[in-house]
């Protein structure tokens, strides 16, 4: 849980870099490509959360709403007054963190399921806005428009060159919440999780480090919907409905939410469940997340990632 | 609190009388024949709002019950009051039972549904934690949600009035009759659960629980039992909810996660786990709602609760009623 070994990421990072060569070979698999995108933005968001939820012990109900807020962010500067997208992203970013340590500040001092609910009634609310200010949204309708992302000259506007950029937005993200979990702050992340008497009478600074992981899971998921955004080139309130905040969670309970495997494994399989594999059960595929969510919690609260664990038990006895 | 709620109610009443006085104004020259007057219109908002408000009040008692026993906050609470709207209408328009068969015959099947929920999602759990109970309760909530629309569809139902829709007029607000109907078994559901808490041998020993689970089973008391027994309690009660306000503002299903969170922000702004607080918050917060809703912006009638909650979790979280020695010794 503490180490996260060099060779499963050089693996893992081989293994990302030529999926997209993979894919163009093989017919079957070709639009992958496409999912792996979306599986790298909610591998951002994915990230965050597990932090917050595996090493911090809290939950959070709302983060479509932060999504959201770095979508529209992007969307509304880009596509109404033309500002560059690489400065809206990083508006989107101050935005989130502002909104974050308003709404977290609070809750974080306060228990277990009122960080749940006050996510919840936030997501809500800014899921509402979204689709009341139609002056600003466009509404349930969605805003077209918004501009691909380019640097120096180079547009990111194929596929695969957008599958790079993304994945290398998740790789950075990986490893500073790797780092993260192995230094000062996630030692004091996890005796928090243990027991925050104990904690608070070694002197850890409890709410402060709970807001300080809320805010940068907030952050990441702003990147994530800016991201989402330029990729599109067209948002719609209902991508960022209450439904999203709970298949995120549905995500990194499947992954495992104490590993940082598991934020990976989670959103690579929900999203391709999604996209690809539950097309037969169409609206009714939230039984079969229900589903998911419930036999995980009860049989495998590590989740996929906590596997390895159980067999090496098994051996052990 | 109070001078918190007096602040929020005088800026309401500020705004109220502003806006409808600009409403009104139109509308007397639009409609000469219907007079509607700011007192009216407002004593109207009260109304409805006292209405929505029992729903939310008897939700928000679903919660402290089981909350006082097992201190879980059952997210899948909502679920309850949207089965029992649409369960109602299967009995009554598919069946084709009588009103007061159907009743009965609704409330004992959501009981039955919160019973399995305590033996498949609950019980089952072996490290409960605060985080996977929660989630527990959010699977087992789509989970329903997901079979709600697998059985009814995604359209709205709706159920004759209990006695009929002839609307009263007083003070130039239009009342409906199911409107007395939603109120009064909100006080039948108080009293009985009084009765049930103060006089009864289980209801004292569900009290029990509540105080110190471990103390509780020493004396005797099944305390799984009394858990089991909080998720029937609870969903009967949600039952009963979604019967009652069906009639007013039909039911589909996928009306349980609004009414969880309004229902949890009552159980908050009354104080978590009392009985009266949950009574007295769900009316506030169905005023606030019907006003906030009428008065300022219609499209924002669901942000109205929240902001409450909201605003309620982070300057007040012990509620009106509640209080912080208590909450400090939950486990959760």
């Amino acid at each position: 849980m503490l180490r996260i070994g060099k060779l499963p990421i050089a693996v893992f990072a081989l293994f990302i870099v030529a999926f997209p060569w993979i894919a163009h070979k093989v017919p079957p698999i070709e639009n992958y490509t496409d999912i792996m995108i979306f599986v790298g933005i909610y591998c951002l968001i994915t990230l965050g959360l597990s932090l917050l939820m595996g090493y911090a012990g809290q939950i959070s109900i709302g983060h479509a709403a932060f999504y959201g807020i770095g979508a529209y962010t992007s969307a509304i500067l880009t596509a109404n007054y033309g500002l560059d997208p690489w400065l809206c992203m990083f508006f989107g970013i101050i935005l989130s963190a502002v909104v974050a340590v308003l709404v977290g500040a609070p809750s974080l001092k306060l228990r277990g399921h009122y960080l749940a609910m006050a996510t919840l009634a936030f997501g809500i609310i800014v899921y509402i806005v979204f689709n009341e200010e139609t002056a600003w949204t466009g509404g349930p309708d969605g805003m077209t428009g918004i501009p691909g992302l380019s640097l120096l000259g180079f547009a990111f506007d194929s596929v695969d060159r957008y599958y790079y950029l993304v994945w290398i937005f998740v790789f950075a993200a990986f490893i500073f919440t790797a780092n993260l979990i192995q230094s000062d702050t996630g030692r004091a992340l996890r005796a928090i999780h243990a027991s925050e008497p104990a904690a608070g009478a070694m002197g850890v600074d409890i709410s402060g480090y709970k807001l300080l992981v809320f805010v940068y899971s907030a952050v990441l998921a702003s990147l994530a919907g800016s991201l989402y955004a330029h990729y599109l080139n067209f948002i719609n309130p209902s991508t960022f409905d209450l439904f999203f905040s709970i298949k995120l969670l549905i995500m990194i309970a499947l992954g495992g939410m104490y590993n940082l495997w598991g934020a990976i494994i989670g959103a690579g399989l929900i999203t391709f469940l999604s996209y690809e594999w539950l097309h037969y059960f169409e609206e009714f595929e939230v039984i079969v997340y229900g589903a998911i969510l419930l036999v995980v919690t009860i049989f495998l609260p590590k989740g996929l990632a906590g596997t390895p664990e159980i067999v090496e038990g098994w051996f052990r006895k | 609190m109070p001078k918190l709620l007096s602040a929020v109610y005088t800026i309401l009443v500020i705004n109220a009388i502003k806006l409808s006085a600009a409403f009104c104004g139109e509308l007397c020259l639009i409609n000469s024949m219907e007079k509607i007057t700011v007192t009216g219109q407002i004593f109207q908002y009260l109304i409805t709002g006292l209405t929505v408000g029992s729903i939310y009040a008897m939700v928000a008692v679903g919660f402290n019950i089981i909350y006082n026993v097992t201190e879980i906050i059952n997210f899948a609470q909502g679920e309850f009051v949207m089965l029992g709207g649409l369960i109602m209408v299967f009995f009554y328009a598919v069946v084709k039972l009588p009103l007061i068969v159907a009743f009965p015959a609704t409330v004992i099947l959501v009981t039955l549904v919160g019973i399995l929920l305590d033996r498949l999602a609950i019980r089952p759990i072996r490290h409960p934690s605060v985080l996977t109970l929660i989630i527990a309760t959010i699977a087992a909530s789509i989970l329903i949600k997901g079979a709600a629309m697998l059985i009814w569809g995604k359209d709205p139902y709706d159920l004759p009035a209990f006695s009929g829709r002839d609307a009263i007029t007083v003070f130039g607000a239009v009342i409906q009759p199911q409107y007395f109907w939603v109120i009064g078994f909100l006080i039948i559901v108080v009293i009985a659960l009084s009765i049930f808490f103060d006089r009864t041998i289980i209801g004292k020993a569900m009290s029990a629980c509540a105080d110190n689970p471990d103390a509780a089973s020493l004396v005797g008391i099944n305390v799984q039992q009394m858990i089991l027994l909080s998720f029937a309690l609870s969903a009967a009660i949600g039952a009963v909810a979604g019967i009652t306000i069906t009639p007013i503002s039909l039911m589909e299903y996928d009306r349980g996660a609004m009414l969880a969170v309004k229902g949890f922000g009552a159980a908050i702004l009354g104080g978590l786990g009392s009985f009266p607080g949950a009574v007295v918050g769900g009316l506030i917060m169905g005023t606030i709602e019907s006003l906030g809703a009428g008065l300022i912006s219609s499209g924002y009638k669901d942000a109205f609760a929240l902001i409450v909650l909201l605003v309620v979790l982070f300057f007040k979280p012990s509620g009106i009623m509640g209080s912080i020695e208590i909450s400090r010794i939950k486990r959760f």
